[in-house]
């Protein structure tokens, strides 16, 4: 029974493939989007704050790098509700219109992926040798031009970390569910079709859209590879 | 390592991004978003038959200052996101819930637009022999056979509309529902199981555990009709199994979308000839039987058993909705 749903969501996968189905299109493409937009977001807020942390000495490093790591692991549907409820028109920002829209749902994923982009970055950047920045600063660079140049050396680890962000981002349900609501022709994106699916019974469907999902995550992480030539990726 | 080659990583990646949100852009802007935006919220079981995409394009047609989107939720759900002021109207299923809608002061003007039967189904093999008794026999018995470690029941347990319906029928037999929950076979296993989870997943889980659920028709026909379960039904429509959908406005004093016109208008549509014909025979095609019954229709006959059974089981005090709960209803009770 459920091997037949797999099969069937092969052929209707590839079908809805070759086909250009409009919706799955959309659905697709709003995907790609709303994850796009937040780690765009994501990496804005996260690239200088993880330079910080890494390269500065300040009070309270050490627990704002614990928080960061804890919140790897935040669970979507937790964020989702407490993001919910904030935007709700009855909550403190309801005015701001952000609840059942693609925008919402991008800073929702945004404030979900922030703590694997700026942890994954920490990481990326410590795992260099600290005589790097030492010697940066010795030959005279200044502050901004020593991060650039760590920046450049630990460029593996921080693509990782961009990619990673928006592979949580893209696949993940709970904020898009909570946030957008599932809205057809809205809000609606491949995780939360699926789950609509599945929830109706359409395994078959469900399928062929969880293998396009896996597909255009494989397709990305493909060519961000290429893009590196293979170097260390 | 070159320099020129780690900034070309950079600029590709970003590149990639560009492109991914140009194209998100140019979908999201290829329609038109000037009309005004009406929010229902609305139970699973109604919108995963699709029959309200049917109708929103019939609507929108109709009224062409008007998008309209659901959101599929159960019916505590929905009734909890028109409280929050994220919707403009409910569609639901249950009328104790929509009492305490009406009542709370953030709904008015009550109307019932279709209804149907729920169906208790369980395995083939019948193991606890209740096919085709009324429900009230068939829950005693599926209460003492389950106690006895011969059946299972499996309960939606997420505050739905089915799951309201399936708390009313145990405490309708006498039961207390706290009680039974507590009660475990001689072996100390569960015979009355809490999925927690929307009627698809229920069902499988009954299918899995060889156990009686209620459900509605239209979620176990396309299930049935897919393969993903053998249940069968085992006890069919009555009096007692009687499900019927209302819509519910919300309180534009409560309300803060300030779209009470727009969705008086989907309101007054849905109880109007297109959509109550339309009902008539929607799913026939797909699910080989039909999915829901006009109710409007009914009310030709007020002395017809199905008047008499809906008005029992879903009135208040005599009416759709009291008087002291409409709201600038216009001509919706004439």
């Amino acid at each position: 029974m459920s091997w037949q749903a797999i099969s069937e969501g092969i052929s209707e996968a590839l079908r809805l493939i070759l086909s250009m189905d409009r919706t799955v299109m959309e659905i697709t493409f709003r995907s790609l989007y709303t994850a796009g937009f937040a780690t765009l977001l994501s990496t804005l807020i996260g690239l200088p704050l993880s330079v910080v942390i890494a390269m500065k000495e300040f009070p309270g490093r050490n627990t704002l790098k614990f928080i960061f790591n804890s919140l790897v692991g935040i669970p979507t549907v937790t964020l989702g509700l407490f993001l919910y409820t904030l935007l709700s028109r009855s909550g403190p920002l309801g005015s701001m219109e952000l609840l059942y829209t693609v925008r919402g749902m991008s800073i929702g994923q945004a404030i979900l992926i922030l703590p694997i982009t700026v942890s994954f970055i920490i990481s990326a950047i410590e795992s260099k040798d600290a005589e790097l920045r030492d010697l940066t600063r010795t030959l005279g660079a200044s502050e901004f031009e020593t991060s650039i140049a760590v920046l450049r050396e630990a460029y593996s680890g921080v693509s990782l970390a961009l990619v990673s962000s928006f592979n949580r981002a893209f696949a993940e349900l709970g904020i898009a569910t909570m946030l957008g609501a599932n809205i057809s022709g809205m809000t609606r994106v491949l995780t939360t079709a699926i789950a609509l699916e599945t929830s109706k019974g359409e395994l078959g469907l469900s399928f062929a859209l969880s293998f396009i999902l896996l597909l255009v995550v494989l397709l990305l992480n493909y060519v961000i590879r290429k893009l590196q030539g293979g170097d260390n990726a | 390592m070159s320099g020129f080659k780690i900034n070309k990583n950079f600029l590709l990646i970003g590149a990639v991004l560009v492109l991914i949100i140009g194209g998100g852009i140019y979908w999201n802007n290829s329609k038109p978003q000037v009309k005004e935006h009406l929010i229902i919220s609305t139970t699973t079981s109604l919108y995963e038959t699709s029959v309200l995409d049917a109708i929103k394009p019939m609507f929108e047609a109709e009224n062409p200052g008007y998008n309209v989107s659901f959101i599929s939720q159960g019916t505590g759900l929905a009734i909890q996101t028109a409280k929050n002021g994220d919707a403009d109207m409910i569609l639901v299923h249950s009328p104790g819930q929509e009492k305490g809608f009406l009542e709370t002061g953030y709904g008015v003007n009550r109307k019932l637009f279709a209804y149907n039967f729920f169906i208790i189904v369980g395995p083939e093999s019948d193991p606890a022999g209740v096919k085709d008794m009324n429900p009230g026999d068939a829950l005693q018995k599926l209460y003492s056979e389950g106690l006895a470690g011969n059946a299972q029941w499996v309960s939606r347990g997420d505050n739905s509309g089915t799951h309201s319906k399936e708390k009313g029928l145990w405490t309708a037999t006498g039961f207390d529902l706290d009680a039974i929950k507590a009660e475990t076979t001689e072996s100390g296993e569960t015979w009355y199981i809490e999925a927690g989870a929307g009627m698809t997943a229920t069902l499988q889980l009954a299918n899995e555990k060889e156990a009686y659920t209620l459900t509605d028709m239209a979620t176990y026909l396309k299930n049935y009709k897919n393969g993903n379960i053998e249940l069968v039904t085992i006890v069919g429509q009555g009096k007692e199994t009687l499900n019927v959908y209302a819509a519910v406005l919300c309180n534009p004093e409560e309300n803060p979308r300030g779209m009470y016109d727009g969705a008086q208008l989907f309101m007054e549509y849905i109880l109007g000839d297109d959509v109550q014909e339309m009902l008539v025979d929607y799913g026939f095609e797909e699910f080989g039987s039909t999915l829901f019954k006009p109710w409007v229709p009914e009310l030709d006959t007020p002395d017809s058993e199905i008047v008499q059974w809906v008005e029992e089981y879903a009135y208040f005090e005599g009416t759709e909705c009291p008087e002291e709960y409409r709201h600038l209803s216009g001509n919706l009770y004439d």
